[in-house]
């Protein structure tokens, strides 16, 4: 196949980055792939509970229709419809080229893909590897790119980090300056085109259940450079974590989705050991509040009732944390299952969550917000396209479990194409683009100096600990208006204090000081995005969550919020979503019986029945599909 | 111990106040050793990763002086990516789940030791470069033949067994730790465990087997599997339980079988 010397530039090696870069490689272009670490040790190994996808092997009836149904009606109704349809549709192909790949997914007796609940749905529709299945799922692809790695079509740069994108006088993006980890040299990259798959920036609540890379760092540094940012204020607080000192280690959904439940002691401050406490004793309060779902309601609504349950002084020994129960599940089954989740809480906490009821806590996890991009994953300037968490374009409000894996292959799989025909038909005009490189290299060259000679006296990283703590604080899990102002505020100080940190490191080889200083500049911009975002919207929806306007209100805010930079505060505007395929309607997750009632759709509201494909051949291929 | 079997975690019984970290450090490769040691106020959950952290926040050893924050590599924090891994107190594992308290308690002194893996380059301080790891992944084959990655169905019926076996395997991270324990790795004269067990996962798969010989190739030469000695260190240190003697043991029986097969059909 002729190459027609196409290249495209790839920043991140997780999930999305390598889905990417599998399509172009393999449609015989080229791409180089610049990763903060070696991509086999990207943030998606975190993932834990599975993979969505309407496959329907549980006879349940489930169907891509109602992945998308559960999808948008899960994120709040804030998502435009059209991507997430052909992200369900094409859900059950996706793991099936998994499958194929050879990741060890769990199996039924008869040898076919297993499938498991997770929250916000009725149905099994979560494969699964064990409990590692981002992992898993990362490895797979990563293999495959090492394919193309060694013919020559994708070259990695590991141990790199994008700091800008070089734009042409058109503001056209033709390539990205990025800064050796190791020798701090900066080095252009030309590409056609460049596709940001750089994860989230959970690091901007200072501790969170992201990796330690999960900066958003690039993303900021792309939004700066004039791209959109879409939905900042729409953070989840996964609520099952396990706070440590160093960071929030998560306790998957797929604890909940195999049995486990959550619950307080009904005496305020009970001191006695969570064994001794008779079942008559304790409250299930998921399960009593929402008896359909129980405790796998989606994850905005399990966060903030544990939350409330806590603030009502309900919190195992009178502290912010409550029991997620699995002791009742044989210890084998829970090994099996899900032996690596069980075993993370084991080796941080001390005890065995096989036989003690483990303590957990709300903690920021994922963002559904990101980079703005249209319905093909390309962002506003010509020549960028985003995929995974760091574009907003699928979760809505709220994201549900399971959906961020599928998510991020999706984004990889359509912005890969659509970067492809954008390349081909781009003009190059390398003459006159050549200055624009040196350009760009020299002002990212003048930033890192100034940094380097920097000598206020501040200390980097207690400034990127406060900032973490009054994001936590104040633009978590409630959110007021006047703490969102006071945050705001906060920020522009730290901000300024930035100014004037002094490194403290004399040895510039592999020093961490330079690159964290710029990575905590671009943090503070995207947390003025998340803080002013959330002052803005004033409603509840989803993860965001105000005492004072605890209604959705869709009138004035079924709207996309699009955040553009100005050097003095982001400049907002808003933007009507595509709700043309799931009519929205009020979530309410209280109503219904029982899951194991098995009474299925009539748990839904009525206008359940419009929620069909608008396409019905693609539905049929999938019933074909799922016989075979 | 509880009535189900339940063996509750040992914890230090009288926690020190504080305690003392001592680090190897060296500026770059090839740079001479150094060693700075840090006195940190002791917490009961601090792991190795918040010690360092806390140091980074202000790096002035025990003696006063000021020191450069230490350098060192960390990502997921939940054991997972594997970054992370170092020699603590003499033994090589990652250092975000290792516990302040185990070590103490492990160790009876009040001082836990940090130093870089002692297989591969030496970055600076704790960091190390692993790129041999993937390396070997390329030499042994490690992926699944594709016709392409367009829709194609599902892949074939496995059992649960075989999949909860290829599960284990392919729960590598790739860390090192079986490379730093090994006694014959080093020197490429060895590819050591991780990338045999890598081809075993492969090897395994009905679409994968098809490709065995390319796999066995990569390790028939002087730098492929005939110099394991049997140490079985590799899967004493391995935090993920890889099965990897029993990896080197069916390989090693892929490759005589392979060798016959190969010598018949001749």
């Amino acid at each position: 196949m002729s190459s027609n010397g196409i290249k495209i530039a790839i920043v991140g090696g997780g999930l999305a980055g390598l889905a990417a870069a599998l399509k172009i490689a393999e449609a015989g272009h080229e791409v180089d792939l610049i990763s903060v670490v070696p991509v086999k040790r990207s943030h998606s190994v975190c993932a834990q509970g599975g993979i969505n996808g309407a496959v329907n092997t549980k006879g349940e009836g489930d169907s891509p229709a109602k992945h998308l149904d559960d999808t948008v009606y899960g994120g709040d109704f804030l998502a435009n419809q059209p991507p997430v349809q052909r992200m369900t549709d094409m859900a059950p192909e996706i793991i099936y080229l998994f499958d194929r790949m050879g990741v060890p997914f769990s199996r039924t007796k008869e040898g076919l893909l297993d499938f498991r609940r997770f929250g916000g749905t009725l149905h099994h529709r979560t494969a699964f590897a064990g409990a590692s299945t981002g992992q898993q799922l990362l490895y797979a692809l990563d293999e495959q790119v090492r394919k193309f790695e060694v013919t020559g079509k994708v070259r990695k740069f590991e141990g790199w980090e994008m700091l800008s994108l070089v734009m042409d006088d058109h503001q056209v993006c033709r390539g990205l300056i990025a800064m050796n980890l190791q020798t701090l040299e900066l080095k252009a990259f030309k590409a056609d085109a460049v596709i940001m798959a750089t994860g989230g920036p959970g690091l901007v609540f200072g501790k969170s259940t992201n990796s330690q890379t999960c900066t958003g760092s690039a993303v900021s540094a792309a939004y700066q450079q004039g791209a959109r940012y879409a939905n900042g204020e729409f953070i989840q607080v996964h609520p099952t974590s396990i706070p440590g000192e160093d960071k929030l280690r998560l306790m998957s959904e797929s604890a909940r989705g195999e049995g486990g439940r959550v619950w307080v002691p009904k005496n305020r401050g009970d001191k006695r050991k969570p064994q001794d406490i008779p079942t008559g004793e304790r409250w299930y309060f998921l399960e009593e509040k929402y008896p359909a779902y129980g405790n796998l309601v989606p994850r905005d609504i399990a966060t903030r009732e544990i939350f409330q349950v806590c603030l009502d002084g309900f919190g195992v020994g009178g502290e912010n944390q409550v029991f997620l129960d699995l002791t009742h599940v044989p210890a084998e089954t829970l090994t099996r299952k899900l032996g690596a989740i069980l075993e993370i809480y084991e080796m941080f906490v001390g005890d065995d969550p096989r036989y003690v009821p483990m303590r957990i806590f709300p903690g920021v996890h994922y963002s559904m917000g990101g980079l703005w991009v249209d319905f093909e994953q390309r962002t506003n300037v010509p020549g960028l396209l985003a995929a995974g968490e760091c574009d907003y374009s699928i979760h809505g409000a709220n994201r549900l479990g399971a959906n961020s894996l599928l998510s991020c292959v999706y984004g990889g799989f359509v912005a890969a194409p659509a970067a492809m025909e954008y390349a081909k038909n781009v003009e190059r005009g390398e003459t006159e683009t050549n200055g624009i490189y040196d350009a760009e290299l020299k002002r990212q060259q003048e930033i890192n100096d100034s940094i380097i000679k920097s000598e206020g006296g501040e200390n980097q990283y207690k400034l990127h600990e406060e900032m973490g703590k009054w994001m936590t604080d104040n633009v978590t899990v409630v959110r007021y208006n006047d703490k969102l102002k006071a945050t705001d505020e906060k920020l522009v100080e730290l901000q300024d204090r930035l100014k004037r940190i002094s490194i403290n490191d004399s040895n510039l080889w592999a020093t961490q000081a330079v690159p964290h200083a710029r990575q905590l500049k671009n943090m503070l911009e995207l947390a003025r995005v998340i803080t002013l975002g959330a002052l803005n919207r004033n409603e509840s929806r989803g993860a965001h969550y105000k005492p004072e306007f605890p209604d959705r209100n869709d009138d004035e805010y079924m709207k996309t919020t699009v955040a553009e930079y100005s050097a003095e505060a982001p400049v907002f505007s808003y933007e009507a979503i595509d709700v043309s395929i799931v009519e929205p309607r009020k979530r309410d997750y209280s109503s219904g019986k029982k899951a194991s009632a098995a009474a299925g759709t009539e748990l839904k509201p009525k206008n359940r029945e419009e929620t069909r494909p608008r396409d019905p051949d693609n539905k049929e291929e999938f019933e074909e599909a799922k016989e075979k | 111990m509880s009535t189900n079997g339940h063996i509750e975690k040992k914890r230090l019984e009288t926690p020190p106040a504080k305690f003392k970290l001592k680090i190897q450090r060296r500026e770059k490769e090839g740079a001479p050793v150094s060693w700075d040691t840090f006195e940190l106020p002791y917490r009961r959950n601090l792991n190795v990763i918040s010690a360092l952290m806390d140091v980074r926040k202000e790096p002035v050893t025990i003696e006063g002086k000021a020191t450069t924050p230490p350098v060192w590599d960390m990502s997921c924090l939940e054991q997972v990516c594997g970054i992370c891994t170092m020699v603590i107190d003499g033994t090589v594992r990652q250092s975000c789940s290792a516990l302040i308290d185990d070590l103490l308690l492990a160790s009876g002194s009040d001082t836990v030791t940090l130093q870089p893996m002692s297989k591969f380059p030496n970055v600076r301080d704790l960091k190390v470069d692993r790129t041999k790891m993937f390396d070997h992944l390329k030499q042994v084959h490690a992926w699944v033949e594709l016709d392409g990655s367009h829709s194609l169905g599902p892949g074939p019926a496995i059992s649960n067994e075989v999949a909860q076996e290829r599960y284990a395997l392919s729960r590598c991270m790739t860390c090192g730790c079986c490379l730093e324990a090994c006694p014959q790795y080093g020197d490429d004269n060895y590819i050591g465990p991780q990338a045999i067990a890598q081809a075993r996962l492969f090897n395994m798969h009905p679409v994968g087997k098809t490709d065995i010989d390319e796999r066995l190739n990569g390790l028939m030469g002087e730098d492929g599997i005939t110099n394991c000695g049997n140490a079985q260190n590799c899967v004493q240190v391995c935090p993920m339980s890889v099965p990897l003697t029993k990896a080197i043991y069916e390989t090693n029986r892929d490759i005589t079988v392979n060798a016959l097969f190969g010598w018949l059909k001749k």
